[in-house]
């Protein structure tokens, strides 16, 4: 089981600015394998967000390569890096993204609309994957009339509508209180229990006690990277 | 993919209701002044066309010189220079169908204790022909009708009109013009106005003959005012102008170095030209038509462009979940296309609608043809498409991680 679906080689980024070429990333190495739980911890402008932005293909990276499970994404184009998106990444986001005029259901199924899946089967697997996280019943509401923890969960189902190897989940509970956070980290559990991939940012400690492995930035470059200590009480 | 787009087009139509009826009314009037403008514009090139189709085709009109008695000039038609020999000698030239001496003045009608005054026309039976001159009743005249100098007469519409009670046959009535009495043997069809805004129908026509000797009285026996001459297409009808003038000159002894003593003139020419006019005029009216509907077009533009910025969002969520540039292009471009072909077809409806209403309200002619109509969609759905690219191509172009960001 070490094979790598992410393994990075002196991947660095830099954005230019008015003040010149700023380095958000400055030449990180790292390798996930296939089955890894990973926190990314680290504070804010430390470039772990930038780093997750490569990780997931929303950006190319200006050194260094990057291969996500084997495929060097460095020189891919726009259509192809959609593609990846699409079938390769499942996104989860802090503030859930979800769109506020279509339903559940249409919102979860949203991924296969672009990998031009037909329509009865679009709304059977969007329907399954609501049952998955525990929202059968919902298909036809709208994201306003749920919770935010019920919001986060549609979106979790909606990242896993196409089956991909990797979770990425940007702060997933940085808008939920402790309780739904703690929910939503054990359904993070359980789908990596299941053989996907999970990568999470956080600066939450405790939420960050949930994956097997802790990944540290500080100013664009890994300070440390560890399995998480057993004492501090995985679920 | 396609129902799911459309879906989704209609979806983010639906979200904003107002905006979107009120993008679509730009569309709205713009197709519908385009239609209704072009079937004013062809009404009124149909109604020219049916006037010029009335005084009959590829005519000629000889008219006979001035007369100069003492100084006093009497204006063209009232000299002794044509006559009934001329017109022989004219049907005798080639490409030349039919030719009719015509003798002609107002004078007074008198029936029963009605009288009226009209056009009377002393003519041969050609004449007829060569306007194209039905009868809606009763029976033409004929050359021995000519030769002898029948007193018979044939009444356009208006002159009935004025003369005979209505649902009085006219047919076999005796009317007298001049103290002479005429027995009526046919009525004319409705003919309407000429280009001069004439009434056709105010006529009588009777044989050239009687006209001379009886009515109008001629101071050389045989001639004529006018002489109406039809070529046979309208290709030769510069050649046939060149040979009719050549004759005559000939025939009148004129010599190289003297005016002619009579005018031709082309009805072609005046009829073209109205023609002509009243093609502009609806050119002018669609071109000012068309602006209305450029204006629509940047209307969608303008919306559109607020949509992408209003949606910058959900277009970072599409882009993260895997929708390519392409996809992106397409729900906006699509979302145009339908706004302005939904607001193409309320348009339409009014145009025509508008146009039907003009119709009853006036008299104007209204032509609502199957190709303006296809031009007016055409049109529209190329300004959807048109201006709709420019905003889709700005979402398409949006980087994903700043749409993310965006609050």
């Amino acid at each position: 089981m070490s094979e790598a679906v992410i393994r990075v080689a002196g991947l660095g980024k830099s954005y230019v600015t008015a003040a010149g070429l700023f380095p958000a990333l400055k030449g990180v190495d790292l390798t996930i394998n296939r089955g890894e739980f990973v926190a990314i911890m680290g504070p804010s402008g430390s470039g772990k967000s930038t780093f997750m932005n490569l990780l997931g293909c929303l950006d190319t990276p200006t050194t260094g390569d990057y291969y996500l499970v084997e495929r060097n994404v460095g020189h891919m184009q726009s259509d192809e890096l959609a593609i990846l998106r699409n079938r390769t990444i499942g996104f989860v986001f802090q503030g859930f993204n979800l769109l506020p005029r279509s339903t559940l259901e249409d919102n979860v199924a949203l991924p296969l609309v672009y990998a031009h899946v037909e329509r009865g089967a679009r709304r059977e697997r969007a329907r399954e994957m609501l049952a998955k996280v525990g929202l059968e019943g919902y298909a036809q509401s709208l994201p306003a009339r749920i919770s935010g923890g019920q919001q986060q969960r549609v979106a979790i189902a909606r990242a896993l509508i196409n089956s991909p190897r990797l979770i990425l989940a940007d702060e997933p509970t940085g808008n939920l209180d402790s309780h739904t956070s703690a929910d939503i980290m054990t359904l993070f559990g359980q789908l990596n229990d299941e053989g996907i991939t999970v990568i999470l940012v956080t600066h939450e400690a405790d939420i960050a006690a949930h994956a097997k492995r802790q990944v540290r930035f500080l100013d664009g470059h890994i300070v440390s990277d560890l399995p998480t200590p057993r004492s501090a009480g995985t679920c | 993919m396609l129902g799911q787009m459309l879906g989704e087009a209609w979806h983010a139509m639906g979200c904003n209701r107002m905006r979107t009826a009120l993008t679509m009314l730009g569309m709205v009037i713009g197709v519908g002044s385009v239609v209704l403008m072009m079937a004013i514009g062809q009404g009124a090139q149909y109604a020219v066309a049916q006037t010029i189709s009335t005084m009959g085709s590829n005519l000629y009109i000889v008219i006979a010189g001035s007369t100069n008695p003492g100084g006093v000039r009497s204006g063209s038609g009232f000299g002794p220079t044509l006559n009934v020999a001329d017109a022989e000698a004219i049907s005798e030239l080639e490409d030349i169908t039919h030719v009719a001496p015509v003798h002609q003045g107002t004078q007074q009608l008198v029936y029963g204790s009605k009288n009226w005054s009209a056009y009377v026309v002393g003519t041969t039976p050609s004449y007829l022909d060569a306007r194209a001159w039905t009868l809606n009743s009763g029976y033409p005249f004929d050359d021995s009708d000519v030769r002898s100098a029948t007193r018979v007469a044939l009444i356009g519409k208006t002159a009935a009109e004025n003369l005979f009670d209505p649902g009085e046959d006219p047919v076999g009535k005796t009317i007298r013009i001049r103290q002479t009495p005429f027995v009526i043997i046919g009525t004319l069809s409705a003919k309407g106005q000429n280009l001069d805004g004439r009434d056709q129908d105010d006529t009588i026509i009777i044989p050239l003959t009687t006209a001379q000797r009886k009515v109008f009285g001629v101071p050389f026996a045989g001639s004529v005012r006018t002489i109406v001459l039809q070529a046979s297409s309208a290709e030769v009808m510069p050649a046939v102008e060149k040979s009719v003038t050549a004759l005559l000159r000939q025939r009148h002894r004129l010599r190289e170095d003297t005016d002619n003593d009579f005018y031709i003139r082309n009805l072609a020419a005046a009829a073209d030209s109205a023609a002509e006019t009243t093609r502009v005029m609806s050119l002018l009216l669609g071109a000012i038509a068309s602006v209305s509907l450029l204006v629509g077009g940047i209307g969608i533009m303008n919306i559109m462009l607020v949509s992408v910025t209003e949606r910058t969002r959900e277009i970072g969520i599409r882009m993260a979940i895997g929708a390519r540039q392409k996809d992106i292009l397409a729900q906006f471009l699509l979302e145009a296309i339908m706004i302005s072909i939904a607001g193409c077809l309320i348009g339409l409806i009014l145009g025509i609608g508008s146009a039907l209403g003009v119709n009853a309200i006036t008299d104007m002619v209204i032509v609502i043809s199957g190709g303006s109509v296809l031009v007016a969609f055409t049109v529209a759905a190329g300004v959807g498409v048109f201006f709709g690219f420019y905003p889709a191509r700005k979402a398409a172009a949006l980087d994903p991680i700043e749409a993310l960001r965006y609050q």
